[in-house]
């Protein structure tokens, strides 16, 4: 019994882990903007009218993503447990299919759409280009220590940079939302209030594993 | 919760032991649980023999906004009705009901229908009034409307808010008049500090003069130089997160609504599948703490440290002043450790410091169906789903909190009608995402049923939509109502562009769909956001708010699964208006049809012999229409047939048929 319950929890997990370790989106040719949908995006825009600060957040949570998604693609290679491995597989998904969405929004807008890479963002400033990571990102040591964790230490690692991460996401969405003008299109309102929610319901969910892999309490 | 033994336990089994526990933990969920229902007598195994469509006809279907292809099955569409003009384009979302009107809300406003025919909807009136979401409720003359998105506006202009603080927005309740409906008069706007993603409309059945609105907010917290009060720091005792906010709507003088209460019903939510601290638990702590065992507070809930962890840290401590290690640790050292423990358990799970970092724990509910006959509400809330006692309706109190690692965001609770079950629903990737594709699984943003005992949430199965939809179709499960067929829990859900799905949970650990209606995507080429918000049951018609299409009404068919008669019994079901949040006690009239329904139910499950069910439609079928003596002597004669067959696993159906049947008897 208990075999065919690990089973049922593993199976769907481990099948979305394996797809999921290249992100999906990076492995789409890049299509043309769409006229229909271009032309839909200029109408919604005379109404609300996007703002540089909501292209910079699309952009940036691109990459944002891009990192979640090589974090979590390692869960099944570096013995994460069930809960970690369950966890992940969803991470993959809903971040898949928002930088996706994303890519449409910028694509609608002929704005630069970048490759779903974990990088840095490259962001020019006084005619300068510079490189910056967004909020709560790992940095590159900071990866290799994950990328080298194994089974309970890798939960833990995992975690404690997912949680960082994921508040780094809330971060960008509060800096969106306090700035004049931004946000006020139906569809990036949306988004943002969606990575605001889920990452906030999904840090709570975390740190209730990290203190229940760290033996602080029964478990998560 | 805590586990003093765990305490003295070697590092592999530290860390390994709550490893293993944890994913036992997870696969709790899903196991079968060991209860059953009383709506489960006569079972439903019944339905397993009747096959579903197959392939299966939602698979595959034409693109197209307007003229999608569409695959129905036990079911008839009655009418189609487009969005009228300043609203096509917009997100239609909720819809409430009041007589023969169904009140659809959406992004730009709101529109009122009447439904009076159900094959021809007629627009009232369409009030241009943008706010995200614009979910609706009604109470007598007063309509209400959430505004929680930065762009809705104090005076309903379409041209947004632009200042991040400013007097012109509008975040809350917004309150109409609709005594002449053609007509709606805002009366008040109730302006909260995290805006009103869903409300819940609760009638106190002791108060006649108000009606209360449960306020759910989960967008951020505005500034207080625009609201006064509202502060943003998570830590400060006023929060306006962690709470919800009770509005008190006085009838008579609806421009006096106002916040009467916050009630913190997520506090201590913390290990949710037990309960809190017994008094045992907290004099083994007390203990624990005149040993002088290393206390610390996980979550709100005092944990012994674990012996290993200790010596660790003391370890650390003592070798920071250049001492040996733990074994020389002084008293000044254990104070050192007492004193920086709560900032090292901080930084263990990842807890910033910052004023504004988000803390554990629930800060709102997604939506509260409240079931005042019952005096229970469910509330669907971020990663928990509660079961709340009502009967305080300005004070309600948490009884209970379940939570499931499948499980993404609760979105909402629907109780059947016996009150023996709660039903949630989980809105994985917020709606606007597809998560009904091959690849997904199925108990990921999927209905989670759990039978209600002493006030305790048992586990028993998941629903999902069966049928595969494409990456074209955002597809999650939604908002849906209670169907009211007699003797069985029968719902009815949305789930977007997955169509709408009826199916029955009668047996909680077996549901099964019984009908559905569905549409190609809305554009072939990429996700169009479009789909069913909502679909409930309204006196016999089933109506669903398609956030792109407009408006579909459509009708069950009778079919292996469900009879003419119990169709017919459903349809006497009469409301007044309807909330579904505001979940009403279903009670269906002396009536032949309500007899014959639960006469064809005990055919299904051989609760009644052949000959019996022959006599019984016999003396039904020939009373109808006919009065005087003989009606009421063959009517009594059946009722005292059928009181002796009141055996078995159906006896409790029979027996509520007995009294059907007397009381036509009588009439």
């Amino acid at each position: 019994m208990t075999t065919a319950l690990f089973r049922r929890l593993l199976v769907p997990a481990l099948t979305l882990l394996g797809a999921g370790i290249v992100p999906l989106a990076a492995q789409e040719a890049q299509p043309r903007p769409d006229p229909r949908y271009v032309a839909k995006a200029r109408a919604d825009s005379a109404r609300y009218p996007y703002t540089e600060a909501d292209v910079h957040f699309m952009q940036g949570m691109i990459h944002h993503h891009a990192q979640a998604l090589v974090m979590a693609g390692w869960a099944s290679s570096h013995g994460a447990s069930p809960a970690v491995l369950t966890l992940c597989g969803r991470i993959i998904n809903a971040q898949n299919d928002e930088i996706r969405f994303m890519q449409m929004w910028l694509r609608d807008r002929n704005q630069d759409v970048p490759a779903p890479t974990p990088g840095p963002m490259k962001m020019k400033m006084d005619g300068m280009e510079h490189e910056m990571l967004m909020p709560g990102m790992l940095n590159d040591d900071e990866m290799k220590e994950l990328d080298r964790a194994r089974g309970v230490d890798f939960d833990v690692k995992f975690l404690r940079g997912m949680i960082k991460h994921h508040s780094g996401a809330v971060d960008m969405v509060n800096e969106l939302l306090g700035t004049y003008g931004a946000a006020q299109d139906e569809i990036t309102a949306k988004l943002a209030q969606d990575i605001q929610i889920d990452q906030t319901t999904e840090i709570t969910r975390m740190q209730k594993m990290l203190a229940a892999s760290l033996g602080l309490t029964g478990p998560a | 919760m805590f586990s003093p033994q765990r305490a003295h336990t070697s590092r592999g089994r530290l860390q390994r032991i709550p490893l293993l526990a944890a994913a036992f933990a997870a696969l709790a969920g899903c196991s079968a649980a060991t209860s059953s229902s009383g709506a489960d007598a006569g079972g439903a195994g019944w339905m397993a023999s009747v096959p579903a469509p197959n392939p299966d006809p939602r698979v595959g279907l034409k693109a197209g906004q307007f003229d999608a292809q569409e695959a129905v099955w036990n079911m008839r569409v009655l009418s189609r009705t487009r969005p009228s003009e300043k609203f096509v384009g917009s997100t239609m979302s909720d819809l409430a009901f009041l007589g023969n009107y169904a009140i659809q809300g959406s992004y730009n406003g709101y529109q009122i229908w009447d439904v009076s025919n159900p094959t021809s909807p007629v627009l009232t009136v369409a009030n241009f009034c943008p706010a995200s979401q614009s979910d609706v409720s009604v109470y007598r003359n007063l309509l209400f409307v959430s505004a929680e998105g930065n762009t809705g506006r104090v005076d309903c202009g379409a041209q947004g808010v632009k200042d991040t603080v400013s007097a012109e927005r509008i975040r809350g309740i917004r309150i109409f008049d609709i005594t002449d409906i053609a007509h709606p008069r805002s009366v008040k706007n109730v302006q909260t500090c995290r805006g009103s993603h869903t409300h819940t409309v609760v009638v106190d059945p002791n108060d006649r003069d108000n009606v209360y609105v449960y306020v759910s907010g989960s967008a951020g917290v505005r500034s207080p130089s625009e609201l006064s009060g509202c502060v943003h720091n998570p830590d400060d005792p006023n929060t306006p997160e962690f709470r919800i906010e009770v509005i008190k709507v006085p009838l008579a003088n609806p421009e006096q609504a106002a916040i009467v209460s916050s009630p913190r019903i997520f506090n201590d939510l913390k290990r949710v599948t037990s309960h809190g601290a017994s008094p045992e638990d907290r004099a083994a702590m007390d203990a624990a703490r005149a040993r002088g065992e290393f206390i610390v507070s996980i979550f709100g809930q005092d944990q012994i440290l674990p012996g290993q962890m200790t010596r660790v840290m003391l370890d650390s401590v003592v070798k920071a002043r250049g001492g040996a290690g733990a074994a020389a640790a002084t008293g000044a050292d254990s104070a050192a450790l007492r004193g920086a423990l709560p900032g090292i358990i901080a930084r263990m799970l990842g807890q910033r410091n910052a004023p504004n970092a988000a803390r554990p724990g629930v800060t709102s509910c997604h939506d509260i169906t409240v079931y005042p006959a019952i005096g229970r509400a469910g509330g669907a809330c971020e990663g928990y789903g509660l079961l709340l006692d009502i009967r305080d309706v300005a004070h309600p109190a948490r009884l209970f909190a379940v939570s499931d690692t499948n499980f993404s965001y609760w979105h909402s609770a629907t109780f059947n009608n016996d009150g023996t079950k709660l039903l949630f629903s989980d809105e994985w990737g917020g709606g606007g995402a597809p998560k009904c594709r091959a690849g997904d699984p199925r108990e990921w943003g999927s209905d989670a049923i759990f039978a209600i005992e002493d006030n305790k949430l048992v586990f028993q199965s998941y629903y999902k939509l069966p049928a595969v939809q494409t990456p074209q179709e955002n597809c999650v499960a939604h908002n849906g109502s209670l169907i009211p067929i007699p003797g069985r829990d029968v719902m009815v859900q949305a789930w977007y562009q997955g169509g709408i799905s009826v199916f029955d949970w009668t047996d909680a650990r077996h549901p099964r769909e019984i009908a559905f209606f569905d549409r190609g995507p809305v554009d072939s080429t990429r996700m169009a956001m479009g789909g069913s918000w909502s679909v409930y049951w309204y006196n016999g018609a089933i109506v669903s708010s398609e956030i792109a299409r407009g408006l579909d009404i459509v009708a069950l068919t009778p079919s292996p699964f469900l009879s003419q008669n119990e169709i017919d019994a459903a349809n006497t079901v009469h409301l007044d208006y309807l909330n579904t949040q505001g979940q009403p006690k279903l009670v269906w009239p002396t009536t032949f049809a309500l007899a014959r329904a639960y006469v064809d139910q005990l055919e299904r499950t051989r609760g009644l012999s052949a000959d019996r069910i022959a006599a019984a439609r016999q003396a039904l079928n020939g009373m109808n229409g006919t009065s005087g003596a003989s009606r009421r002597e063959a009517l009594t004669q059946l009722a005292s047939r059928l009181d002796s067959d009141a055996s078995g696993s159906d006896a409790a159906k029979i027996r509520t048929l007995v009294v059907v049947v007397r009381d036509l008897a009588s009439h």
